[in-house]
């Protein structure tokens, strides 16, 4: 009798093990842990949902709004306080500016403007930011405290000062604002990064690759910057908004992009100065703007609790 | 303790020069004279101007003489204002900006501290809860966008303030300003005072004062305070360098005729010599206030002076 329990139970266990019915007895992965603990994170979903509607509306918007960013609306120019307020029955469900164009066309356009610098000006300083710290800390000795020494002197440049200076002497160009935030924005990843490398580069695997004859470039991009990515995203997507700001608070003082085209701080200006008459103009690009800032940053934080080691 | 100071304000010193060299070579790049204005002038006129500007020499002499006369103080003219120097216009636009700054400063810290040291007693309570997400909400919302709707509200609808100007800094003109300045500061000095204020209550030495029976006022503002604060003297050197460019923003927007606005409208009517002698004042103020951040520093903690 008691044998024939012993049997059943393993014969069970082993069914069990064919099937692999047994969650508990699964490895999660880095990953799937940091993806479980962020889609807990009730503040974070949310904002990821929200800015996804807001990527999705800013993107398809201009197919569906009933006006283009640049056309002046002739009909309700005569008296834009009126005609020119926000309603469902003349098309500009945000109103218009003073010169008669549709606020919302007006508003998508500068989120395509302000999130393509915020996101293109991140994944720049996150390619510049990731090689220079991974190198850096990777070589060690004369080269990275040279590496270094050059860190800290672009750190102490006051570069708001710097990029306006920029600005100033060769003009208003897009592409330079790209090279302007690019320039300023990688110097704390390259930091962060060099810090990981060096806690990365006396580990087994490297030195095993090392041993396997692979040479220093495959080294650190095969095996170094696959390790910090973590890290890094967590860091880019804080940094995403940090550069919307920084490209709407040059646009605010009007150093930004140039008309027709605008962005959310070069409307937020705009309806600023007239605020007292159309306050259209002023809420619904600050709205957008503000909203897209906060579920950025709730997002940052969600990852950052969700990858970091320490929670676990 | 003397060779850490004079080994961090020695590496000031090349910063600085590679600083005043990018934006010096940066103006002579500048396409166009500064001079090649409405009308072409004669040509002895242009020389007699350009020898005055000592245009005439070659670039590296140029830039020596350039270095030599900042050192004096003096930050050449004003290519827009003809009948200022910059060291005029700095000179009067500096005690608005200092003014302005301090107070938004000194309100940062004491309600940033306040709120943060209030959040970190009533740690997870509803209270807590509510200042948090105020806070965030402080960091996130620009203040180009907090002042128009200060304005809208507190000038425009309700009348109570005035709306922009400074007015030889009556207080009415300078509440708005200093609150729209300092409001972000305010939000970032709570969540780092909430948080460092939090880790050192969980200390033992703090359980040790509980148990003795200590009134939780005495074990706050005796035991606790003072270590809370360190993370904020290091957040002290980029504030100071946010306030003195937020008040970018706000010199415009209020119209206070602070620095802010010098160098906003010099960079608007590509007035090189004003946005370069702001950026050269505010690069020395800014390596001079992180140098003395970090000697503050060590000062404090010894394992940073060791290390």
């Amino acid at each position: 009798m008691k044998m024939m329990k012993h049997s059943d139970a393993l014969e069970q266990f082993a069914e069990q093990l064919e099937t692999g019915t047994e969650p508990e007895m699964e490895g999660r992965s880095l990953w799937q842990d940091a993806r479980r603990r962020f889609f807990r994170n009730k503040a974070a979903v949310l904002s990821l949902i929200t800015l996804t509607a807001m990527l999705l509306t800013i993107l398809l918007g201009p197919w569906i709004a009933p006006f283009s960013y640049e056309d002046i609306d002739w009909d309700v120019l005569m008296d834009i306080e009126t005609l020119g307020s926000p309603s469902l029955a003349s098309g500009h469900w945000f109103g218009t500016d003073q010169l008669g164009r549709d606020i919302f066309a007006r508003t998508l356009q500068g989120g395509q403007i302000s999130l393509m610098v915020g996101i293109l000006g991140a994944l720049v300083a996150v390619l510049i930011g990731t090689i220079y710290g991974a190198v850096s800390g990777y070589l060690g000795g004369r080269t990275d405290s040279v590496m270094m020494r050059v860190i800290e002197i672009l750190d102490s440049v006051p570069f708001m000062f710097m990029v306006i200076m920029l600005v100033t002497v060769f003009g208003r160009h897009i592409i330079l604002i790209f090279i302007a935030i690019g320039a300023v924005s990688w110097l704390s990843l390259a930091r962060i990064v060099r810090g990981l490398t060096m806690s990365l580069k006396h580990k087994e695997f490297i030195e095993a690759a090392k041993a396997g004859g692979v040479k220093t470039p495959a080294i650190i991009r095969r095996h170094i910057v696959p390790n910090v990515l973590g890290i890094v995203m967590v860091y880019s997507s804080l940094l995403v908004p940090a550069l919307i700001l920084f490209e709407s608070f040059l646009s605010f003082l009007g150093l930004g992009v140039q008309e027709p085209q605008t962005s959310w701080g070069a409307l937020i200006a705009e309806g600023a100065s007239n605020m007292d008459v159309t306050y259209w103009q002023l809420v619904y690009p600050a709205a957008f703007l503000v909203i897209t800032l906060f579920c950025f940053n709730f997002i940052g934080d969600g990852l950052r609790d969700a990858l970091d080691p320490k929670d676990r | 303790m003397l060779s850490f100071m004079t080994k961090r304000l020695l590496v000031a010193v090349p910063t600085l020069l590679v600083i005043a060299l990018v934006s010096f070579l940066l103006m002579h790049l500048a396409p166009g004279s500064p001079f090649g204005g409405e009308k072409d002038l004669p040509p002895e006129v242009l020389a007699n101007i350009e020898a005055k500007f000592h245009l005439d020499k070659p670039v590296m002499e140029q830039f020596v003489i350039y270095i030599g006369n900042l050192l004096q103080g003096d930050f050449g003219p004003s290519f827009v204002y003809h009948d200022f120097t910059v060291t005029e216009l700095i000179v009067q636009a500096w005690p608005v900006s200092l003014e302005l700054g301090l107070w938004a400063f000194l309100l940062a810290v004491l309600l940033g501290g306040l709120i943060g040291t209030l959040a970190a007693l009533k740690q997870n309570s509803r209270l807590d809860y509510i200042l948090m997400s105020l806070a965030m909400s402080g960091v996130v919302i620009p203040n180009f966008v907090l002042a128009p709707l200060l304005m809208l509200v507190f000038a425009v609808q309700l009348g109570w303030l005035p709306a922009g100007g400074w007015n030889d800094g009556q207080w009415q003109n300078m509440i708005l300003p200093v609150v729209a300045l300092a409001l972000s500061f305010v939000a970032s000095i709570a969540r780092i005072m909430r948080g460092s204020m939090i880790e050192v209550l969980h200390s033992p030495y703090i359980r040790t004062a509980k148990a003795k029976g200590l009134p939780q006022s005495y074990i706050v503002l005796r035991h606790a305070l003072r270590p809370a604060l360190m993370p904020l003297v290091a957040y002290l050197g980029p504030a100071f360098v946010g306030i003195v460019t937020g008040s970018m923003v706000i010199d415009v927007f209020f119209t206070t005729g602070g620095l802010g606005q010098h160098f906003v409208n010099g960079a608007l009517n590509r007035d090189y010599g004003m946005v370069m002698g702001i950026t050269m004042l505010i690069a020395t103020l800014t390596i001079l206030f992180n140098a003395v951040v970090d000697i503050l520093y060590a000062l404090i903690d010894p394992r940073i002076r060791h290390s």
